[in-house]
């Protein structure tokens, strides 16, 4: 089952450059699903393979999974159930660099987003900044939010979809204080892993993301009550 | 933040969404992304439901609340009927808690260039750039000064588990 990723580019004769990201996307999927038996990841999580014979992609994923699980003291593990699972960081970082395909090739203005979780850059249609609306995790087809920004990256991560299936791996149980949360970085790897990271944390989340320099936290809990991190919306008054 | 400048405006009520034609190159990844997305329930290869994990979080894509023309995302070739060289696919219908979801794939050499939303509840349309009308708004003055427009959704839903599904199963039955 694919995630379905769209790609937003405001200037014309990119269609190579947009190609070329979604050759990424594809090639990304091959190297990392936990879901193909023959996925460089799953060799590794079976132990066909070791590090070293892994491509460097790999070994940045794995490092960044280490990161991750430092910085949010345990609430991100790449080894979700025991298995070897760095999806929580691939789909972010897949998608910044599809995003950096795009500027290389000059498309500056663009929009990527990949099931929900959004890397921004540059400006939207009307010259103006990018406009991502938050969805309410308990009222579908409502907003809970809208943020904008220019070089930015957005990432939610919920109940909403399926259920409660984030796990807190502190206590192997499913995280239910929040229905949802959302992280604004200015890129997407770290933003959207960390977004992970605080929905296991739940509304510890709040004090945590408030001390992460360069992240910014948006949450509705599971009774529909919001919280946010304290520049959160200072930054709303100072829209250009 | 350090160079990031944005704002963000928090809605009391929630917005009522129309569709915005835009061009947009949409793209699935025609296999079994395990790592880029969450498996469908009851999938053919019987691994789909896979336990809950810490490291799955949901990738579902916002469905905003559209008008409930069943419009399409206007790629090249969509909603035009099978000409030379082209193939016209459609999904199953697939069953979310809001309605039926049904999308149909236009083939041209083998790619992908257009989709259409052949069923959807009202509020299904995903992913699809979006744009607000004015809208109730907690803080009026805020919005007085933007447009309500929206570029894109962040969020997970529950239509968009359909959607997906239904275009799956469209990029199966096509042999993609």
């Amino acid at each position: 089952m694919g995630t379905v990723f769209s790609f937003d580019v405001r200037d014309d004769g990119f269609e190579r450059a947009v190609a070329e990201a979604v050759e990424w996307l594809h090639r990304v999927d091959e190297t990392f699903s936990t879901y193909r038996p023959e996925s460089v990841v799953s060799r590794l999580d079976r132990g066909e393979i070791t590090l070293a014979d892994c491509p460097p992609e790999v070994v940045e994923v794995l490092r960044l999974c280490d990161e991750a699980s430092r910085v949010s003291r345990g609430y991100f593990t790449p080894r979700p159930g025991g298995r070897l699972d760095p999806s929580a960081v691939v789909k972010g970082w897949a998608i910044e660099r599809a995003s950096r395909i795009l500027t290389r090739a000059g498309a500056a203005n663009h929009c990527v987003n990949g099931g929900g979780d959004v890397q921004l850059a540059g400006s939207s249609a009307s010259g103006g900044p990018w406009r991502v609306g938050i969805a309410h995790p308990l009222r579908p087809g409502e907003l809970a939010a809208v943020v904008t920004g220019r070089d930015l990256a957005v990432a939610t991560s919920g109940t909403a979809e399926r259920g409660a299936h984030i796990i807190d791996p502190h206590t192997g149980r499913p995280a239910t204080a929040l229905a949802s949360i959302t992280l604004i970085g200015e890129s997407l790897t770290m933003t959207d892993t960390y977004a992970t990271a605080a929905f296991a944390m739940g509304d510890a989340a709040r004090d945590w993301v408030g001390e992460l320099e360069g992240f910014e936290a948006f949450a509705v809990t599971a009774s529909g009550a919001t919280w946010h991190t304290g520049d959160f919306p200072k930054l709303a008054v100072l829209t250009d | 933040m350090r160079s990031a400048i944005f704002a963000v405006i928090v809605t009391a009520t929630g917005l009522v969404l129309l569709l915005s034609f835009k061009p947009h190159n949409v793209t699935a990844a025609p296999e079994r992304p395990g790592v880029m997305s969450d498996p469908p329930a009851g999938d053919a290869n019987g691994q789909a439901d896979t336990p809950a994990t810490s490291g799955k979080k949901s990738t579902g894509k916002a469905v905003p609340k559209v008008t409930a023309n069943p419009g399409s995302w206007p790629g090249d070739g969509a909603g035009l009927g099978e000409t030379a060289g082209e193939k016209v696919i459609s999904g199953v219908v697939a069953d979310t808690r809001f309605g039926p979801v049904q999308v149909q794939l236009v083939l041209s050499d083998g790619k992908i260039t257009g989709v259409q939303v052949l069923q959807a509840p009202q509020e299904s349309r995903r992913d699809f750039s979006i744009n607000s009308e004015a809208l109730p708004i907690l803080d009026q003055e805020a919005l007085a000064a933007q447009s309500a427009r929206i570029d894109t959704v962040s969020g997970a839903t529950y239509t968009s588990d359909g959607y997906v599904r239904s275009l799956q199963s469209a990029l199966d039955r096509a042999g993609l």
